[in-house]
């Protein structure tokens, strides 16, 4: 009897335990609407995601700024980053030399993942920015306007993320053309198809909804990135038009914001994380519905 | 068949994985001191009958159980804590599975999980187990080693000391020779042979010879059901019924 | 119109180019920020106080900090992960509870560091003030726990689920219970796995930052006490680099972290070889 009631106990302190982290998921959701939704209701809805002036000081939160801030970074990192990742993820899975992949490629994209992303930044302030610095001032349109010559913005945001999601998108991507049955490949190769052939016409097709879901994930990431973005995005709350434009991401409004607002001004950047939060909710059950249905097919 | 008690005996048993009736009307009287085998082709419930004596099957989901199982006139599933009933019948496996420790570990790990903690008691635990297990001379220089240093047949013998030093009296082996070369086979056939004056042995086997050597009775399994069981001498040299001389025939043929 | 051969010969190199521009990628941030904060890495960087806000001086009070920080996230996430890993693998592998805590952990992964830091403020340090301290090591170790949860819940899984089901068997058939079998026998078979999902654990709370700008505090002193505020490398890299604009302590401070995070990815792979040895034997 004292035994079986020791394993009851056990039971009940495991479940507790698997519970906290969906009761963390639910008090997250709970906390960021509770104190960020009083800004939709007061000023509306489409006031506040479509506005596109973000003054605190004067009571006007739109985010529209940031939302295309946070959109046209990712966009760009994808743009440089997907087409970088897949390949390298063709090479890892069908050209390289085994060992040339696990003595170097590999541990080297491992570091790659685990270097601090302010590290990142650090590299984006010092060297891509004003790279992009130099390149702005040729353009004699921009050479006067601070937001457009700084070197900060659009471009060196994009270029940033798009190394820091490398990771993501080679491995997942790796994994999804490795998981291709080897049967597809022989018959491709038995019908004298040549080895490229073979990856572009049989293999990519057949491993496209995880080379997918990792380009979804990537994205997930580049969007929930903050340091490295706040460190080389110039972080002006305006609508850009140019890629040379300073710009600033949803998450950096919250970043850079949070340590000196008060009151309305930091419910308003609770707003910001409940539009961050529902777009990465997004991108992820995309992203995971996408597997899924990979797995179903496969 | 009466010259000795009755250790287990099973009425009107069933087992079934959902839909799947696996075991059928089982009645079976298991003599103590004792080695029966059980026998028949693979898929005929022989190791799922094995393991309704020790409630192995309680571990999967969607098996339903009907009918009784006795051990020493007490009902299995209802008189007995599991704790308890495995204590007493102990099992060895098709594979041998010792655990990642030392070889010393591994035979302590029974008694330690029932409270025993004294090292000089777990010492004389371990030495006699492996000295009942044939294994104690092989290994009494190398109790700190890792048990998968040991050879597939010493192993094997690491787990039936395993399961002597938690003190059972009955023993179930499932195919405990299926993974072992000839000379280890030989070994652990000798073992149960010395092992039965002390436990009953109840052991699942796919070798006709190995059954006619070391059983004293034998049950022959098929679809789940028992066709025959007696002496070993009978069932061997004069089957009563006819499916149970043409697997035997067959399998000597 | 191109030969099958040519395209081939072209892809392979197109192929080639794509790896090493992502290799030398890796070369030269690595080799920009080592390079420019090598020089500057010292015993006295190492051992004194910062000054001036970071502008001179070493960076002693961080690494004790980060040191307490993540000492402290993982006292926090580590057990609590484990335990929930134990119970979605060896009691409810299925069924809607099941379903339902991996949505949540699933979910949890994803959310990105900053919105954690949302709720870290709002939760930790503005309710649970007189617990925490408000900015302070404990509301950022907090936070952070809960962002390394799923990395050692799923790590855990799969830990134990790579434990053969023998070992479960032959440790019910000599009478132990669930629990002991659990704790005796599955958890310490799968330890370094375990172990695996541990390292990558502190390898993302080193080097997070974002999350803890809204709760740890940012202050440069050595702490005494969990309910003080604090500031990790990462932090105080962001800090120096952008508020204070010094970027030889900038260079300096990522050096310290990238030779960190080496050393942690070294013994992360040391750990698994050694998985892989002990699971082949």
């Amino acid at each position: 009897m004292n035994r079986e009631h020791r394993e009851k106990i056990y039971r009940v302190i495991l479940f507790a335990s698997a519970l906290i982290a969906l009761l963390v998921i639910i008090m997250i959701g709970g906390f960021i609407f509770g104190e960020g939704m009083p800004i939709f209701t007061k000023y509306g809805l489409d006031k506040v995601l479509l506005g596109s002036k973000w003054q605190p000081s004067n009571h006007i939160y739109g985010l529209w700024p940031m939302i295309i801030g946070s959109i046209y970074t990712t966009m760009g990192a994808l743009i440089l980053g997907v087409p970088l990742g897949v390949l390298t993820a063709i090479f890892l899975a069908e050209v390289a030399p085994k060992r040339l992949v696990d003595l170097v490629i590999r541990p080297a994209i491992e570091l790659l993942a685990g270097i601090p992303s302010v590290v990142y930044g650090l590299f984006g302030m010092v060297i891509i920015v004003p790279a992009i610095r130099a390149l702005a001032s040729t353009i004699p349109a921009y050479a006067e306007d601070p937001l457009l010559s700084s070197g900060y913005g659009i471009i060196a945001g994009s270029i940033i993320l798009s190394i820091m999601i490398l990771p993501t998108i080679i491995s997942i991507s790796e994994d999804a053309i490795r998981s291709v049955p080897a049967e597809y490949k022989e018959g491709s190769l038995a019908l004298g198809a040549t080895h490229w052939q073979t990856i572009s016409k049989v293999m990519l097709p057949a491993a496209s909804s995880g080379i997918i879901a990792a380009v979804v994930l990537g994205m997930g990431r580049a969007i929930g990135e903050t340091m490295a973005i706040i460190m080389v995005a110039g972080n002006a709350p305006i609508v850009p038009d140019s890629i040379f434009s300073s710009v600033r991401s949803l998450t950096g409004n919250i970043a850079i914001e949070m340590a000196y607002s008060s009151g309305e001004h930091t419910k308003a950047l609770f707003a910001t994380g409940i539009v961050l939060f529902i777009l990465i909710m997004i991108v992820n059950s995309f992203a995971l519905w996408i597997s899924k249905r990979g797995l179903k097919n496969a | 068949m009466h010259e000795s008690q009755v250790k287990i005996y099973t009425e009107d048993l069933n087992l079934f994985y959902g839909d799947n009736h696996a075991i059928k009307n089982i009645d079976i009287q298991v003599q103590e001191n004792k080695v029966t085998a059980l026998i028949g082709p693979s898929g005929c419930g022989k190791s799922t009958f094995l393991k309704t004596l020790n409630r192995m099957n309680d571990l999967i989901p969607y098996v339903k159980i009907t009918g009784e199982v006795y051990l020493d006139n007490l009902n299995s599933y209802n008189d007995y804590d599991i704790v308890e009933l495995r204590k007493r019948i102990g099992m060895v496996f098709q594979k041998p599975n010792p655990f990642p420790m030392s070889i010393y570990d591994n035979i302590a790990y029974g008694p330690r999980t029932h409270g025993i903690k004294d090292k000089a008691v777990l010492d004389e635990i371990v030495e006699k187990s492996l000295q009942s297990a044939a294994l104690w001379v092989e290994v009494k220089d190398r109790l700190k080693q890792n048990a998968f240093g040991l050879s597939g047949g010493q192993q094997q013998r690491l787990c039936i000391a395993r399961v002597l030093a938690v003190e059972p009296e009955v023993v179930l082996m499932d195919e405990p020779t299926s993974a072992l070369d000839p000379l280890a086979t030989l070994k652990i056939e000798d073992l149960v042979q010395v092992l039965k004056n002390n436990y009953t042995i109840i052991i699942v086997t796919h070798n006709m010879q190995q059954a006619g050597r070391i059983s004293d009775h034998t049950a022959f399994f098929l679809n789940g059901e028992i066709v025959e069981y007696g002496a070993t001498e009978e069932i061997f040299t004069v089957p009563r019924d006819k499916r149970t001389e043409d697997y035997i025939t067959g399998r000597f043929g | 119109m191109l030969k099958p051969r040519s395209i081939e010969k072209f892809a392979k190199f197109i192929l080639w180019c794509a790896a090493l521009f992502t290799v030398t990628f890796l070369v030269l941030v690595l080799g920009f920020i080592l390079s420019n904060g090598l020089p500057k890495v010292s015993w006295e960087f190492l051992t004194a106080e910062p000054e001036a806000m970071g502008a001179a001086g070493g960076i002693f009070s961080t690494i004790v900090s980060t040191v307490i920080f993540t000492v402290t996230t993982l006292v926090i996430a580590v057990p609590i992960g484990i335990l929930a890993a134990i119970y979605l693998t060896e009691y409810i592998s299925k069924g809607p509870i099941a379903g339902a805590i991996r949505f949540g952990t699933d979910a949890l992964a994803g959310i990105p560091s900053i919105v954690f830091g949302l709720f870290g403020f709002a939760f930790f340090v503005v309710i649970l003030k007189p617990v925490t301290g408000g900015w302070s090591l404990a509301s950022g170790a907090l936070t952070a726990a809960f962002m390394i949860l799923p990395t050692i819940i799923t790590t855990t899984e799969e830990a134990i689920k790579a434990v053969p089901d023998s070992y479960r068997e032959g440790s019910y058939a000599l009478g132990a219970t669930k629990w002991q079998t659990v704790s005796r026998i599955v958890l310490p078979s799968a330890l370094p796995g375990v172990m695996t999902g541990v390292i990558l654990g502190i390898g993302r709370i080193v080097g997070e930052t974002a999350a803890l700008l809204l709760t740890l505090g940012g202050s440069l002193y050595v702490p005494l006490s969990l309910t003080d505020p604090a500031s990790t490398m990462s932090m105080h890299l962001y800090k120096v680099a952008m508020e204070v604009g010094a970027m030889d302590m900038a260079f300096g401070t990522a050096t310290v972290l990238i030779i960190t995070v080496l050393l942690i990815n070294i013994s992360a792979n040391f750990i698994m070889r050694g998985l892989k040895r002990r699971t082949t034997t």
